[in-house]
């Protein structure tokens, strides 16, 4: 049903919390969630002409780097971009053929394969990108959060969190419930005033970005010093050429 | 947004075709048609044949169309589902308004039940059609008061032309009527339109995507990756200003104005040969109006690349 379920108190809410301030753009996480999703549930993700001209290719994570701010206030921050498993998902409630679902006990949002018509509604009604359309196999693909590890008890438990979690070489990306205040992620959202994707367009989405710290203040210029110091320089050149 | 060629086929026929369908159930309804069966069986076939047309065009880009069938179970919150069980209920009052009309009950009161029906039927699948694209909130030019008003003149009219060149092959048909409609609803088409471009072209100020705007300007500095993606193909399509400019009034001078010129023309008495000129102009309009419809378009993930 594309119907959106009817959210309890207290409902248990997965997502992720994406820390721009650590995050160094390596594209682990895209790297490791390809991995792992070409063989779990939404298997394959098919790349088209991987070794030729114009690759293309199904993703779930796609990485871009922006520079924030101008002149010496500018800022490079990368910027992880995913599924959010939004509360009210535009995706779900336009898929006419009931194979996009958010599901009530934790909010995740998946696509059924089997009964995807290719229609590609969805992906026109997410605003973040998340949902990427495979060509070969003729239906829409999207972030799972990995639904086939977070409960696998095939996996060691420290295990059982999104691939590009578990991967993240900065511990840029927590996962958690998002829905419990209590949970460490939220509480790491209330620390570093994280802050939801376009929350005006009104899909409530799940994930949490946490912003780049404030920076320290820069160091404060060298004094300029009186006459230049000839002595002084030549002592300091040899001792550089002495020290080699 | 792509402007795929399948889905600009699918909302111009199918809105010509339940246009037709709208104005020949009314008609039957007040009896201003051609009480013969053959003129009502291959008139009703045409509109239908429109729409036929158009709904089997859409499902060519479905990467699966031998499932769509199942398309027609979310009608509680897809309109795109809606649409399609519309655009197939529809078709019942149409094909009882065929019988009726072989059977001699048009005009009567069975044609004016039937006939009322199926115009409301065919007015609420352009609704439906329409509603696909103005519910998308991530579409700045869709996600527009005009877009509704929009698609309906547009079937309207379209089908009014229809209409009257459909009737002016027929000995006894009358096409004053619908081309009076197509003159006014061409009319109503003209204004509606460039309302709407007015609307659209405004400045708006763009959402911050990434929330990084506290910082200042931000500049994409590194893509996530070198090539076009499936999201920049679909919804990174751009179009150029000055060519949009050119299409638009191309659109509105064969689209309206031309067909409403023909329309006055064939009022005047050059007859059949105006009204049958003015179909494929209007088509050819239309079938532009909806490419920019789509061209023009700007989804809002474009801003995460810059575009």
């Amino acid at each position: 049903m594309t119907s959106l379920p009817v959210a309890s108190p207290g409902q248990k809410k997965l997502g992720l919390v994406i820390d721009l301030d650590t995050c160094v753009g390596c594209h682990a996480c895209a790297v490791n969630c390809k991995e792992w999703n070409a063989g779990g549930v939404s298997a394959p993700l098919t790349d088209r002409n991987p070794y030729q001209d114009a690759p293309d290719g199904v993703w779930f994570n796609r990485i871009h780097s922006y520079e924030a701010g101008t002149g010496t206030a500018s800022r490079t921050v990368h910027f992880p971009r995913s599924c959010l498993h939004c509360e009210t998902p535009a995706c779900v409630t336009v898929c006419p053929t009931g194979a996009s679902y958010k599901r009530a006990e934790d909010g995740i949002v998946l696509v059924d394969p089997d009964r995807c018509i290719g229609c590609k509604l969805c992906s026109w009604a997410c605003p973040y990108g998340a949902r990427e359309y495979d060509v070969q196999e003729g239906v829409m693909k999207k972030c799972t959060l990995c639904v086939d590890r977070i409960y696998n008890e095939a996996l060691p438990e420290a295990d059982r969190v999104p691939a590009c979690v578990s991967t993240c070489p900065a511990h840029a990306r927590h996962f958690g419930d998002l829905g419990d205040p209590d949970s460490d992620v939220s509480k790491l959202v209330a620390e570093r005033e994280g802050y939801a994707l376009m929350p005006e367009l009104g899909y409530a989405p799940v994930n949490r970005y946490l912003p780049p710290r404030p920076r320290a203040e820069p160091p404060a210029p060298p004094a300029p010093s009186g006459p230049p110091d000839i002595a002084g320089a030549l002592l300091r050149w040899v001792d550089r050429v002495l020290s080699r | 947004m792509n402007p795929a060629f399948s889905v600009i086929f699918f909302t111009t026929a199918s809105g010509a075709g339940y246009g037709m369908l709208f104005w020949l159930g009314l008609m039957a309804a007040i009896g201003a048609v051609p009480a013969s069966g053959w003129f009502g069986v291959p008139a009703l076939a045409v509109a239908l044949g429109l729409s036929t047309a158009g709904l089997l065009s859409s499902t060519f880009h479905l990467g699966h169309p031998e499932r769509a069938w199942r398309a027609l179970s979310q009608w509680r919150s897809s309109w795109l589902s809606r649409e399609g069980v519309a655009a197939i209920v529809t078709f019942i009052p149409a094909l009882v308004l065929a019988v009726a009309w072989m059977a001699g009950a048009v005009p009567g009161r069975a044609g004016t039940v039937t006939g009322l029906i199926a115009a409301l039927l065919a007015m609420l699948t352009v609704v439906c059609t329409a509603m696909i694209y103005a519910s998308l909130r991530t579409i700045r030019q869709w996600h527009q008061p005009l877009v509704l008003p929009v698609y309906l003149l547009c079937a309207a009219f379209s089908g009014a032309v229809c209409a009257a060149a459909f009737l002016s092959c027929y000995p006894a048909g009358d096409p004053r009527l619908p081309a009076l409609l197509a003159v006014a609803f061409g009319f109503a088409v003209l204004a509606a339109k460039l309302a709407y471009w007015r609307r659209i072209d405004r400045p708006v100020v763009a959402p911050d995507a990434t929330g990084l705007g506290r910082f200042g300007t931000v500049r994409p500095l590194d893509p996530p990756h070198t090539e076009e993606n499936y999201l920049l193909k679909e919804m990174g399509f751009r179009v150029a200003r000055r060519h949009a400019a050119r299409l638009r009034r191309i659109a509105l001078m064969v689209g309206c104005v031309l067909p409403i010129l023909l329309m006055v023309l064939a009022l005047a008495g050059l007859g059949a040969p105006a009204l049958l000129a003015a179909v494929p102009c209007m088509l050819i309009g239309l079938f532009v109006e909806r490419w920019l419809f789509f061209a023009e378009a700007t989804h809002v993930v474009r801003l995460y690349y810059g575009r």
